[in-house]
C-alpha cells in the first residue's frame, strides 16, 4: 500500500501556488445564505456587524461588503448569480449594479479570481 | 415509450424581470413561441414535466455540490429570488415525489444522480414554468445540471444523463414532458451582459436542432467560455435533451436576441419517437 500523498492532476503547479480563495468562498457563502433565508436577511439589516462575524472575512472583504462596494466585490471574484442579489439587496437598480461592475474594474483592475478572470475586458 | 415531449427555453430572469424594457416585437415574438410551445406540450397530455435546468446556487452551493441533482418532493416552493425583482409572485408548484423515485431509480442503473426532497426554484425553473405552465397544474420534476460553479460534468455526461433519463421515462407509463433550459451564449450578470454571440449561437443551435451528438460533443468549455461566456456552460442542458431525443431532429420556434434578457432567446421542439 503506497501512502497517502497529496498530489493534484486537475490543477497546474501555479494555479495550486496563488493564495487561497477560501476566504471568496466565505464571501460567497454569506450571499448564499441571505439569498436562501428572509430570517438571516432580517438579521442581517438588522445587525449587520453580528452577522458578519460568523464568517471568516478579511478587511477587505469585509468592508466591501459593509459599504457595499459592489465593483470591489466583483473584482475579488464574487460570481455574479450571488453578487446580483446582493446588489438588489443593498438597493441597487439593475443599471446601477452593472455600473458598480464597470467602476470596479476601472478602479481595481482585472477580475483576480474565478469565473470572470477572461471577462469584462469588453465593456 | 412514455416521453411524449421534449423541448429547449431560455431561462434568464430578465425574460420576466425587465420586460418592459425589451424591444416590444422582439420579445412579443419570444413570448408567443413560449405560448406555442406551451399548447403543443399541453396537447401531449403530459402526467409530469421535467424541467432540465441550470441553477443559479438558491439549493446547491459549493459545500456540497452535485453535478446531477434530481427532485423527489410533492410540492416546492418559488421564485428564490425577489418577487418584484423577477416579477413573478412567490408560490408552492406541485411535483410528484413517487414518480420522481421511480425515476430517480431508474436513472441510477446508469448514472449517479443527486437526490433533494426540498428545493426552492429560482429563475431558472421559475422563469419557463411562468411560461409553460401558468396555472400550475402540472406536476413538475426539477432536474438539476451543475453549470455554476466548476469543476463542472464533462459534456459526454451531461449526453449519458440525458440518455439516462430517457430511458427511465420509457420504462413507466407516465407520460412525461421534458423541457432543458439554459444559455446559449451569455455573460450574465457581469459588465458584459447583453453581450450575445449570435453567430455562434446560431452554429450551436443548428447542430443542437440537427442532434448532431459528435459536433455537440465536440465543444470544450475552455472554447465555450471564450466564445460564449460562462453563461454558455448552461449548453449542458442542451444536451441532454438533445440526448434524450437521439437519432430525432427539432424545430426552431424562436430564436431572438434581446440584450436587456441578456440572452439569445430561444424556443425549439424536439421530435420524440
Ligand atoms: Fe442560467
Amino acid at each position: 500500500m503506497s501512502a497517502w500523498r497529496l498530489t493534484s492532476i486537475a490543477s497546474p503547479r501555479s494555479a495550486r501556488l496563488k493564495a487561497p480563495v477560501m476566504s471568496l468562498y466565505q464571501v460567497q457563502k454569506l450571499i448564499y445564505e441571505l439569498n436562501r433565508s428572509p430570517e438571516h436577511r432580517q438579521r442581517f439589516v438588522a445587525d449587520r456587524a453580528a452577522v458578519l462575524a460568523t464568517y471568516e472575512l478579511t478587511a477587505e472583504e469585509l468592508q466591501a461588503i459593509e459599504q457595499p462596494d459592489i465593483g470591489l466585490m466583483y473584482v475579488m471574484g464574487v460570481n455574479g448569480q450571488l453578487l446580483m442579489h446582493y446588489a438588489a439587496l443593498r438597493g441597487f437598480e439593475w443599471d446601477a449594479y452593472i455600473k458598480a461592475m464597470r467602476d470596479g474594474l476601472a478602479q481595481h483592475g482585472a477580475v483576480r479570481t474565478g469565473l470572470y478572470v477572461a471577462a469584462g475586458s469588453l465593456s | 415509450m412514455s416521453l411524449v415531449f421534449a423541448g429547449v427555453v431560455s431561462h434568464a430572469p430578465g425574460i420576466t424581470g425587465r420586460a418592459q424594457r425589451a424591444e416590444p416585437a422582439a420579445r412579443d415574438r419570444f413570448y408567443a413561441a413560449l405560448d406555442r410551445l406551451r399548447l403543443e406540450m399541453e396537447e401531449t397530455r403530459p402526467d409530469a414535466l421535467i424541467v432540465v435546468g441550470a441553477e443559479h446556487f438558491a439549493n446547491f452551493f459549493m459545500n456540497n455540490m452535485p453535478s446531477l441533482c434530481i427532485g423527489m418532493s410533492d410540492h416546492y416552493e418559488g421564485p428564490i429570488e425577489d418577487e418584484q425583482w423577477l416579477a413573478i409572485k412567490r408560490r408552492r408548484i406541485p411535483g410528484n415525489a413517487a414518480l420522481s423515485r421511480v425515476l430517480i431509480e431508474r436513472v441510477m442503473q446508469s448514472c449517479d444522480v443527486a437526490y433533494a426532497e426540498e428545493w426552492k426554484f429560482d429563475h431558472g425553473i421559475m422563469v419557463p414554468l411562468h411560461f409553460l405552465t401558468p396555472r400550475y397544474d402540472l406536476p413538475v420534476i426539477p432536474v438539476n445540471i451543475n453549470c455554476q460553479g466548476p469543476p463542472l460534468i464533462p459534456l459526454h455526461r451531461a449526453w449519458a444523463f440525458g440518455k439516462a433519463l430517457r430511458d427511465a421515462c420509457d420504462a413507466i407509463p407516465e407520460r412525461i414532458a421534458l423541457v432543458g433550459t439554459g444559455g446559449i451564449s451569455h455573460w450574465p450578470a457581469t459588465p458584459d451582459s447583453g453581450k450575445i454571440n449570435v453567430e455562434w449561437d446560431q452554429q450551436f443551435l443548428q447542430r443542437f436542432l440537427a442532434n448532431d451528438r459528435t459536433a455537440l460533443l465536440g465543444y470544450t468549455d475552455a472554447q465555450t467560455h471564450r466564445e460564449a461566456g460562462q453563461g454558455g456552460f448552461e449548453i449542458r442542458t442542451f444536451l441532454s435533451v438533445a440526448a434524450a431525443t437521439e437519432g430525432q431532429t427539432g424545430q426552431l420556434y424562436c430564436y431572438e436576441p434581446i440584450p436587456i434578457f441578456a440572452v439569445g432567446c430561444t424556443v425549439a421542439r424536439m421530435t420524440v419517437a
